[in-house]
């Protein structure tokens, strides 16, 4: 188990191998579909978002307000993160990225940015909701919401050992890409 | 208060925070089966450990609470008007209780009220029967499985897929090996061998409602089921598409008639947080039993 702890350096990150069990510590910031398709298309960055050496988490946690006002995780698994295929990359290298996490990986595009600009992307249990908002240990702050709504809103999450697992590295290796070819080949040979 | 409207709340809250009994152990099993050592099988352990946090705390087991399907089966002269409000008002207090997330957008505007509520939403899917029983069935299907479910029309010249039962295997297969983990893998496959294309869809979902050891009657499709499970575990795409001997948890498939001149086979996934649950209402509509 490694432990990634704040600031994501990009030296930190280019020691990270594909099949790398890592424990995060620090700042995420979650984004998905709008807010992928928004910064895509020239959308400024709210005040208070830095994501330079920062990671995105492609999320839409379930938060509500407790009785004191202040905001809590209720859920906060990853979403499905091959969608945000056609912004990744650009995003990546535009605003420094370091550290995309979601689920099910992603394509050629974003692992040539991860490889060019020193990212990597890591994979969280989708619908481990429960265990992943556990690690989540504060809301910081919550931007675009009037904008997109709660799920695609960017939440700014305090998350202690907060479990992924490297699936696609700075290096030009991808898991997703080898499973897909392999078992490609095993079932050429039972069809 | 509406005594419906509180059953129907009581099993979104168990839909949405504890798995059915025939899913988990299913998942255990697949857990035992898993290399030791491996992201596999540390995949499936935090996927234990979900389960039970999750039911302990009462809360979504995964925060995509999905599209909200209900199947009521009810007797002649059910009102199914008042159902549907008791449904969609259950449905907006559950979100305000964080049992649902604010999943529901307007696909025109983009905007989501938080309700849940809206055209299309909740869906209600209504069969009369001669008895006098009603039963609620409830899925939350989340939108990762959804995405990566398929329907094909055979033909599929590019999978040299056929219009017999070979053919239908191969696209099932190709499904599967499409989905990867995209779809929150190890899952499990509704299928509907002919019908319209909707129609098809909507019988690859409610293939869904069966429990994952029952086994198919009719003789053929239960070989079918039996093989493209054996087959897919054979693939090593493994939970999460991390590679592992457990790519699927169950397979279910019924036919329906077809035109001639068409021959569809739909392709349901649900993810491994399989949210199904159901009740038995009595006429004031209070739960009498659950069904998983």
């Amino acid at each position: 188990m490694i432990h990634l702890t704040a600031p994501f350096t990009e030296e930190k990150i280019r020691a990270l191998k594909v099949g790398d069990a890592v424990e995060i510590t620090g700042v995420l910031f979650t984004g998905r579909d709008a807010v992928h398709k928004y910064l895509a298309k020239g959308g400024e960055l709210p005040p208070g978002v830095n994501l330079r050496d920062g990671i995105i988490y492609h999320c839409g946690p379930v938060v509500l307000k407790d009785a004191a006002s202040q905001w809590k995780v209720v859920a906060a698994g990853p979403t499905t993160s091959i969608r945000e295929e056609p912004y990744q990359a650009g995003i990546i290298e535009k605003f420094g990225v370091r550290g995309v996490i979601g689920k099910g990986g992603m394509g050629d595009r974003t692992l040539a940015a991860c490889k060019a600009s020193g990212a990597v992307y890591l994979h969280a249990i989708g619908g481990a909701a429960q265990v992943l908002a556990e690690k989540i240990t504060a809301v910081r702050n919550v931007y675009l919401m009037d904008k997109f709504g709660s799920p695609e809103a960017i939440w700014e999450l305090q998350v202690e050992r907060f479990p992924v697992v490297v699936t696609m590295d700075a290096h030009g290796r991808s898991l997703h890409q080898e499973v897909f070819a392999a078992s490609s080949a095993e079932l050429a040979k039972r069809l | 208060m509406n005594v419906l409207q509180d059953s129907l709340i009581e099993l979104i809250r168990r839909t949405s925070a504890e798995i059915p009994d025939d899913v988990q152990r299913t998942i255990l099993q697949a857990l035992e089966r898993e290399k030791q050592g491996t992201i596999a099988e540390s995949a499936f352990q935090i996927i234990e450990q979900n389960i039970a946090l999750a039911k302990q705390k009462s809360q979504p087991i995964c925060q995509d609470t999905g599209s909200v399907l209900f199947y009521v089966d009810g007797p002649v002269g059910y009102d199914q008007i008042a159902f549907a409000e008791a449904g969609r008002a259950a449905v907006t207090q559950a979100t305000k209780k964080g049992y649902l997330r604010q999943n529901s957008v307007d696909s025109l505007t983009g905007r989501n009220d938080g309700t849940n509520v809206g055209p299309g939403a909740p869906t209600f899917h209504f069969h009369q029967h001669r008895s006098a029983e009603i039963a609620v069935r409830l899925v939350l299907k989340g939108g990762g499985c959804e995405n990566v479910g398929a329907q094909y029309s055979l033909p599929a010249e590019q999978l040299k897929a056929d219009r017999d039962l070979d053919g239908c295997r191969k696209v099932i297969l190709d499904a599967v090996l499409q989905a990867q983990g995209k779809g929150c893998g190890p899952g499990v496959l509704g299928v509907c061998i002919g019908g319209d294309r909707a129609t098809g869809y909507e019988f690859s979902k409610t293939q869904l409602l069966r429990k994952l050891d029952d086994r198919n009657p009719v003789p053929e499709l239960d070989r079918l089921e039996q093989d493209i499970l054996k087959t897919a575990n054979e693939l090593g795409i493994g939970p999460m598409g991390f590679g592992g001997r457990t790519t699927l948890l169950g397979v279910k498939i019924r036919a329906a008639n077809r035109v001639p001149a068409s021959y569809f086979v739909s392709v349901s996934y649900m993810c491994w947080a399989f949210r199904r649950q159901g009740v038995m209402l009595d006429e004031q509509g209070s739960i009498q039993t659950w069904l998983y």
